[in-house]
């Protein structure tokens, strides 16, 4: 078991209000990402679960019991730093070891349970090692392993792929994502990057200084963003608005149109909007062309590997009409 | 120093002051070494030449020689045991967050500030006199009997002076380690559900071992030549019971007026220095590396 669910928690650093008022319920066994720009008190958010910092009002129940006040021994969770916090001077089954030897397990249960662990992350021939003889992937397992042989209500990860380099975050990503397919316990998950919380989660909150802007499914939140902000923050290169008349035209304050949901020619349509290409980024399987279209600035358009266009060319932008999403004065999707 | 011409440079101008303080050791030694091996007493001039081995078996078969030599080994223990101990309390009160943590800081670093021989002179006549000292007052205040420091536990009352001295040094460098451990791994302690104690023992102190050699090191450097704190307070005294091997030099040499044996002396301190460095470095000194 292992559902958090937060009731009206506030949190404020003296003056300054991080959190002003969250509730949210994650249910046993989901994958939630919290997303955000830095800054957004995602991380604290997390902490006060964790029980590192404490609530300035409001509950936090695990499981239905009430946890706000507990220390965070007793709530039985498990937390991947980002910058691992392993411990220098153990080595690599020590660490591991080290909530088992707290919890004053037996050794032999202890050595059964780090051997498990170690067979699961791919560790076993690195028991003996000291952090500092490890890479960073191998560091991100041994906190891994740490969270894991504990058997947590849940795991907390706190920016845990940040320190790693491209390559190894995908991989470390999947390991995550099959990891949790595996051992099904509720993972609450803090990154700043759209595409780890699209791939990983089942539910994404998308909070912006420190208000949950929206709480939905990855797709929920591509398809049908509350707001201009989750509009704009969801969805890679990000969404092209437009105010004014051109928004007026669809009784809107202002318009949003995805890279991905154009249509592009280099002959005059009726209808589109004509730019003229300022950059054209080359990926091989897709190309993003930043696209000064006049009296609007500058678009981000996707359009396929295959075709040719440079700086310079005039181009006819068609968005798709199904596409095109409304927003009102107050940024709420209409 | 990448090319030769900045090599040969530095060499240059770091040269004078490396003759100069090769000078100032080198010249010493030399001569310490040099009237270790003749007869040289000021109450008789007239007997000089060279002593061959005579200083030294004069000196190392004085019965005093050996007690300074115990009483040099408990006066570094007894003070190394205290400010190591003490000074990582102290350490993590000091880290506590609390109101004024700046000024209470610099209160506890005070002490090394002031001279050996002002301090020894404050312990002597304001803490522990047998008559008007604050001790001395605060026994006779609670009806026990008052303690004459310096005659009844001389060597204990010259370590509790060191110990005062040395201590805001241990402290210092002891809270600087405490404050270099990353935030990030004491809350994982605290997640792994390590409480105070646990945290203390398995994750502060590994963390603290390094800073610990480096105050046992330097401070036993200089608790070998404790000198001024004995000078001032017991002189050596009652007899030998107060008297490590610095003081015996001086008192053989300069109090005996026999340069020669106190020469000798001094060889002998030297060679129990490096002798101590060398079973310290082996004992701790592996915490020193990567």
């Amino acid at each position: 078991m292992g559902s958090i669910a937060l009731d009206h928690v506030n949190k404020s650093f003296g003056d300054v209000q991080v959190i002003p008022d969250i509730t949210l319920d994650i249910k046993d066994g989901e994958f939630v990402v919290f997303v955000g720009p830095s800054g957004c008190g995602k991380s604290t958010l997390l902490r006060l679960i964790a029980g590192l910092e404490d609530t300035t009002s409001g509950h936090i129940l695990l499981d239905g019991q009430d946890m706000t006040k507990a220390p965070p021994a007793r709530r039985g969770l498990a937390m991947v730093f980002q910058s691992y916090a392993l411990y220098p001077h153990m080595t690599v089954r020590d660490n591991i070891a080290f909530p088992l030897k707290m919890a004053k397990m037996p050794k032999e249960q202890i050595d059964a349970k780090v051997e498990y662990a170690a067979r699961t992350l791919n560790l076993a021939s690195y028991l003996d090692r000291r952090p500092r003889a490890l890479s960073g992937g191998q560091r991100q397992r041994v906190a891994i392993g740490r969270a894991i042989v504990r058997e947590p209500k849940a795991f907390l990860f706190d920016e845990p792929l940040s320190n790693l380099d491209a390559a190894l975050r995908v991989n470390m990503r999947l390991e995550i994502t099959e990891l949790h397919q595996q051992l099904k316990t509720t993972m609450i998950y803090v990154t700043h990057d759209q595409v780890e919380a699209m791939t990983m989660a089942d539910r994404i909150v998308v909070l912006n200084a420190g208000n949950v802007e929206q709480f939905g499914s990855p797709l929920d939140l591509y398809n049908k963003p509350a707001n201009r902000f989750v509009a704009g923050f969801i969805g890679s290169p990000k969404m092209n608005f437009v105010d004014g008349a051109e928004a007026a035209k669809h009784q809107a304050h202002s318009i949003g149109v995805r890279p991905e949901h154009f249509t592009l020619s280099r002959t005059p349509t009726p209808g589109a909007w004509k730019g003229t290409v300022a950059v054209a980024e080359l990926l091989g399987s897709d190309t993003f062309l930043h696209v000064n279209v006049d009296s609007f600035g500058l678009f981000t358009v996707r359009t396929g590997g295959e075709d040719t266009y440079k700086h310079g060319d005039d181009v006819y932008l068609t968005p798709e009409p199904t596409r095109i999403y409304k927003f009102g004065p107050d940024g709420k999707a209409l | 120093m990448a090319t030769a011409q900045t090599r040969n440079l530095a060499r240059t101008m770091m040269a004078p002051a490396v003759v100069l303080l090769f000078i100032w050791m080198i010249v010493p030694l030399v001569m310490t070494l040099w009237f270790s091996f003749q007869n040289y007493s000021l109450i008789n001039p007239m007997m000089t030449g060279f002593a061959g081995l005579a200083n030294y078996t004069y000196v190392i078969s004085d019965p005093s020689f050996v007690q300074a030599l115990i009483n040099t080994l408990i006066l570094v223990l007894g003070v190394l045991i205290i400010t190591v101990i003490g000074g990582t309390f102290i350490a993590l009160l000091l880290d506590q967050p609390i109101w004024g943590q700046g000024i209470l800081r610099i209160l506890v670093i005070s002490p090394f500030f002031v001279m050996p021989p002002v301090a020894a002179l404050i312990w002597k006549n304001g803490f522990m006199h047998a008559d008007y000292g604050l001790i001395s007052h605060l026994m006779r205040f609670v009806g026990l009997k008052p303690i004459d420091w310096f005659a009844q536990y001389p060597l204990l009352s010259v370590i509790i002076i060191v110990a005062w001295q040395w201590l805001p040094f241990a402290t210092l460098i002891l809270l600087t380690a405490l404050q270099s451990l990353s935030e990030e791994q004491r809350e994982a302690a605290e997640m792994d559900g390590a409480n105070a104690v646990n945290r203390f023992w398995y994750i502060i102190m590994p963390h603290m071992s390094r800073a610990v050699t480096i105050v046992i090191l330097i401070q036993t450097i200089f608790l070998l030549g404790i000198f001024a704190e004995i000078r001032v307070t017991t002189g050596g005294g009652p007899g030998f019971a107060s008297t490590n091997i610095a003081f015996l030099v001086f008192r053989t040499g300069i109090l005996s007026n026999d340069i020669g044996a106190g020469s000798a002396g001094g060889v002998v301190a030297v060679i129990i220095a490096n002798i101590v460095a060398f079973f310290l470095m082996r004992a701790v000194g592996k915490n020193l590396d990567a």
